[in-house]
């Protein structure tokens, strides 16, 4: 084999493996930037019954007072956090495009402040893309000192555009401490102010 | 050496009445609702074109193999391809495939069915038991496995619903549409029951739904069907299919059972009677992990005789087993487990195995700080 | 017919490409350990692959049977469940990452770059590199057994959160082995992508291509493209492990079933790196002894490009019982059925090149024929698999695992075998012993058989995989699936000593061991392989059938 010869397989062997080493940050990126694209996937497919965790523009002047649609609210428990999420109502029933308030109530019941944070989901996944929330207190984590009772609405409206097949839809929160963010030092000194509270 | 007779008998019957055959164990079951007939039937089409397909083929490869011996002084034919031939084991298969796509849509599209359901259940997994909830209902309980340790370790006969046996079955009416919403407190575990072909991962922090509609009363047994820890084996499903008016007295049972549970709340309750109680509820909900004797299997499960902390801290005991501890496997029962089943297995824990603190702790206490 | 290449111009160029003195290749080797350590040839990197696989297929299959002595009955005999979870993962991992893969890479470091005519693989270094990574990262992952609180016991799959929150602490170190194995293959990859575009003999086109080296070419392709994914998922896991973050965890706004999706967009092409080569390798042995060329070697070539590319769009169909939409099952359904098109044309090649052929039953032949049966009846279940509907009563139960182990043990492994009796002639110089080796074959087909097969009645019965004790209606089922697994587990004993033997000594073998249809340029040159060949490139002659 000539010098030249092997010149140009050397350099497309460089070129192979160049190309190769491309291909794989590629991709090692591209399993990162699934996490971001998966869920602005769910959200707009409504797979997993994944909500929005933004504030969306209610609509109004656009009720289907012909059709009511039952919606279910669950609360739960994750471990982990003293307190306890309740709802007023179990459920109510609306027309689409009519907007809504529910009261959740977050009672925290120990004696040391912590934060929280409570996860939605929304079944079944098709009426996900529909469900338009307003203001919900599941955008943010919470913060609740010790003893303390928070009530916060949720306010939201079903698309009108919601499936017709689709006559219950359930929301379910569930509770979560977020990690990192207890003082318990600071907790402790406060826990008078939150029995008096 | 029975077995494997009895194993051949089987693979002779097979072929020789498959339907009896298939019926007894060696196929998917039937099952009591339209989908799972549907679903079925949908195997069964798929099963003998796969059969039809899997004769033709090696049909030809052990024809070929049996004539164009070498030994047989069989000569090679030259050819080596054939556009029509190609063209034609491309094209029929896909139709074939679409043949089978069309009723595959079909029955699924049912399974996706959202229309009105007249109860709903809220099935939670949990390692390792199933909690069942009839939304709106309040009636709510655990079901875990009733199968003696003895039994799987073989120191007594196994019984003939060996490992698929629960201590509550969900109860649920003939005839009538039932919602399942599945979630779960710590992995993912999957119900699953073969007779109402209805299998479905509960996911924590996420809900999914599913339905039955089951058409005959009977009792159908299935098993958590996702990888979720040590005793994944050990998650029964039992679910008792009744007639509906018989459903509604069970239900009405139920509810009586559980405000009789809640006037037990604000009575003085001795030591005894919460050593007894407790007992039963550690034996079902917590010696899976924490072991009958207390010992634990640290690191993952720690060891609850002689826990230091345990019996230092009484509040931190309560808190404990109320709220679970984020990221571990200890999940919180403030809503599994009533006040009167808190107090018991939290008295039971800081007395047994030699934890003697003589705390009875009060329901009517653990009441007051739940609604705190 | 001749082979492709004259054989006498060949030993010429082993003389004259020495005098010629290309570089570090022909310094004197170092002698005894630190020859195996440090060589870059690629036949004893390959044969370094090929033991290592070896050790590993047994370490893994003795985890195996660990599994079916305590499903031998129902109750529990032998191990409590925590260890019974940690041998079905450490099975799964082991075979899947440490047997089957490394058996294949060593096949291509072999016969590569004899089947291309090229001197060496295109960077030796980097070939001995990426293989003493591997023995760094399986003694890793098998010292996470000793450690407190044990191996992974959260299956091969790993689901999130039972493999991160609920995980034991030696999770870590099987991050770190994952990451370090897959490193090895990725650099394995770009190796062999690299020996195949660039270093064929003058004159050989894409399309002159033995099909063990196309198969390999697009199985380089899929392993570049999902193990960095793996990498990132296992990354990730870490990161919810040891740093707080929230990938898979609901606690913190993550997603368990994203773990699925991704571990599944890396799985399942992973599932075809691990029979895309088998395929080639069986395409090279049923023309060898059926005294017939290939039938439709191009669409072999395209069946095989178009099951990779399908491999990216069928991940769901792990995912059916998770709760998709309707619209994604459908997809994922009909993508999945679309795969029984390709691998349904090379099976109907494979019988095609087989009618009208002279056929002799040598030992390769025979595992290359119980390949195309077998693997046929997986793809069977595996079309069963796909139709969503009936998946919720098949998934995750023992008709998966009877499925999968179709593909992979009497699929990939018998593959394997067969490739190795195929070429252990060229390898050693001497034909494998043939008494034993049929034998061998026959144990191997009853045990695989009657290991695997009940498990499809026991999974339809409704038996869950991953279970260390059982329902009794089960117990028939498992005790005839246990025997199997003993009879197809000691049985590969003959397999080892069909292979020593055959290394020490034997009917000594030609230049072109198989006969006139094994022509690739592997069979040009002498048997056994000196360990420097075409240093000079052959000219390559396009066959004349």
């Amino acid at each position: 084999m000539s010098d030249n010869e092997m010149d140009t397989q050397g350099a497309g062997v460089r070129r192979t493996v160049w190309r190769s080493v491309a291909a794989l940050v590629g991709m090692f990126a591209f399993a990162f930037a699934l996490v971001p694209l998966y869920d602005v996937f769910c959200r707009v497919t409504g797979i997993n019954g994944k909500v929005d965790t933004n504030a969306q523009a209610l609509v109004h002047d656009n009720m289907d007072e012909s059709r009511m649609v039952t919606v279910q609210f669950i609360t739960r428990n994750g471990s982990g956090l003293p307190w306890r999420l309740d709802v007023e109502t179990r459920q109510v029933r609306i027309h689409p495009g009519q907007t809504s308030e529910v009261n959740f109530t977050f009672n925290n019941q120990s004696g040391a402040e912590s934060w929280g944070r409570a996860v939605p989901s929304v079944s079944p996944s098709t009426a996900t893309r529909h469900v338009r929330k307003a203001s919900c207190f599941c955008f943010e984590e919470q913060r609740l000192e010790a003893g303390e009772r928070l009530e916060l609405p949720l306010v939201f409206q079903l698309d009108r555009d919601l499936p017709p097949e689709i006559n219950t839809v359930t929301l379910v929160y569930t509770l979560y401490p977020v990690d990192g963010k207890q003082a318990p030092l600071q907790a402790a000194a406060k826990t008078i102010e939150g029995d008096e509270a | 050496m029975r077995t494997l007779l009895v194993w051949l008998a089987g693979g002779l019957s097979l072929v020789g009445s498959s339907q009896a055959a298939l019926a007894s164990g060696w196929n998917m079951p039937v099952g009591v609702t339209d989908l799972s007939r549907e679903i079925y039937n949908l195997h069964m089409v798929i099963f003998w074109i796969c059969v039809v397909i899997g004769v033709v083929v090696f049909g030809v490869m052990f024809y070929s193999l049996i004539r164009h011996r070498h030994s047989k002084g069989a000569k090679a034919a030259n050819f080596h391809e054939n556009t029509t031939v190609e063209v034609i084991w491309t094209a029929v298969p896909l139709l074939i495939l679409v043949g089978m796509a069309i009723p595959a849509t079909a029955t699924l599209q049912k399974i996706y069915d959202p229309s009105d359901a007249e109860l709903d259940v809220m099935v939670t997994g949990q390692q390792w038991r199933w909690r069942y909830e009839y939304l709106g209902e309040d009636v709510a309980f655990n079901s875990s496995m009733a199968t003696p340790r003895a039994q799987i370790r073989g120191d007594e006969d196994r019984g003939i619903n060996y490992l698929l046996e629960v201590d509550e079955p969900l109860v649920l009416p003939i005839n009538r549409k039932v919602r399942f919403l599945f979630t779960s407190d710590d992995v993912i575990h999957a119900w699953w029951v073969p007779d109402l072909a209805v299998k479905q991962d509960t996911i924590p922090g996420f809900i999914s739904e599913n339905w039955v509609n089951i058409n005959e009363p009977g009792i159908y047994r299935g098993q958590c069907a996702e990888l979720c820890g040590v005793d994944h084996a050990f998650m029964p499903i039992v679910v008792h299919a009744m007639e509906e008016d018989e459903f509604e007295t069970w239900l009405a049972e139920r509810k009586e059972m559980a405000a009789e549970e809640a006037l037990g709340v604000d009575r003085e309750w001795e030591l005894d009677e919460l050593m007894e109680r407790g007992e039963g509820v550690y034996g079902s909900i917590c010696a899976s992990c924490h072991q009958p004797e207390g010992q634990g299997s640290p690191p993952a499960f720690p060891a609850l005789a002689g826990n230091e902390q345990l019996l230092s801290d009484i509040d931190w005991h309560k808190d404990t087993i109320i709220n679970g501890v984020s990221g571990t496997a200890m999940p919180s029962f403030r809503t599994t487990l009533n006040p009167v089943e808190l107090a018991a297995v939290i008295t039971y824990t800081r007395n047994a195995w030699g934890n003697d603190t003589g705390d009875a702790v009060q329901p009517a206490d653990i009441a007051e700080q739940l609604e705190r | 017919m001749a082979p492709k290449v004259p054989p006498q111009p060949t030993l010429e160029q082993s003389s004259t490409a020495a005098e010629a003195g290309h570089g570090h290749a022909h310094e004197a080797p170092p002698k005894g350990l630190m020859r195996w350590l440090l060589t870059t040839n690629h036949k004893e990197i390959g044969s370094l692959y090929l033991i290592f696989s070896l050790v590993m297929f047994f370490i893994g299959g003795i985890f195996a049977l660990v599994v079916r002595l305590e499903l031998f009955q129902p109750g529990l005999q032998f191990v409590n469940p925590e260890f019974f979870n940690q041998m079905t993962t450490m099975h799964g991992l082991i075979m899947v990452f440490a047997a089957v893969m490394p058996a294949f890479t060593g096949l291509a470091n072999w016969m590569i770059p004899l089947q291309i005519g090229a001197p060496d693989m295109a960077l030796p270094r980097l070939n001995n590199f990426s293989f003493w990574l591997l023995p760094v990262a399986f003694g890793l992952l098998l010292s996470t057994l000793f450690m407190p609180g044990g191996g992974p016991n959260f299956g091969w799959t790993f689901y999130a959160p039972l493999s991160t929150t609920y995980a034991p602490p030696s999770t870590t170190f099987f991050i770190l082995a994952l990451h370090i194995a897959g490193i090895s293959s990725i650099l394995g990859a770009i190796n062999i992508v690299a020996t195949i575009l660039n270093m064929r003999a003058p004159g050989m086109r894409m399309m002159d291509m033995p099909l063990f080296v196309w198969t390999w070419l697009i199985t380089g392709f899929l392993l570049i493209a999902v193990m960095p994914v793996l990498a990132g998922v296992v990354t990730m896991m870490l990161m919810d492990i040891n740093f707080g973050t929230s990938f898979f965890n609901a606690a913190g706004g993550g997603d368990p079933v994203l773990f699925q999706h991704l571990f599944w967009f890396f799985g399942h092409p992973e599932v075809y790196i691990m029979i895309l080569p088998a395929f080639g390798i069986v395409s090279a042995i049923i023309p060898a002894f059926a005294r017939k060329r290939l039938f439709g070697y191009a669409s072999m070539v395209y069946a095989t490009a178009a099951i990779a590319l399908l491999s990216f769009m069928v991940w769901g169909h792990h995912m059916f019982a998770v709760g998709m939409p309707l619209v994604g099952q459908l997809f994922f359904m009909y993508a999945t059925m679309l795969i029984a098109v390709p691998t349904g044309v090379k099976v109907f090649n494979w019988i095609a090149t087989l009618f009208q052929g002279s056929i002799s039953f040598e030992p390769p032949m025979l595992f290359a024929l119980a390949f195309v049966v077998l693997f046929t009846i997986g793809g069977f279940s595996g079309l069963m698999l796909a139709i969503a509907p009936a998946d919720f009563q098949y998934h995750d139960t023992y008709f998966v695992v009877a499925h999968f182990h179709y593909v992979l043990v009497p699929g990939a492994i018998f593959a394997i075998m067969a490739g190795v009796y195929f070429w252990l002639p060229k390898w050693t110089g001497h034909y494998p012993h043939e008494r034993l080796s049929q034998w061998h074959f026959w144990l191997s087909v009853i045990g695989v058989n009657l290991t695997f097969f009940p498990m499809h009645f026991s999974g339809l019965a409704g038996m869950p995989r991953r279970i260390p004790d059982y329902a009794l209606q089960f117990a028939d089922f498992n005790m005839v699936s246990s025997l199997g697994a003993f009879l197809f587990g000691f049985s590969q004993l003959l397999f080892v000593a069909v292979v020593i033997l055959c290394v020490r000594g034997g009917k000594k073998a030609p230049a072109a061991a198989w006969g006139d249809y094994a022509d690739d340029l592997e069979w040009s040159v002498p048997s056994p392989a000196p360990l420097h060949t075409f240093e000079t490139p052959p000219n390559y002659q396009r066959p004349a059938h």
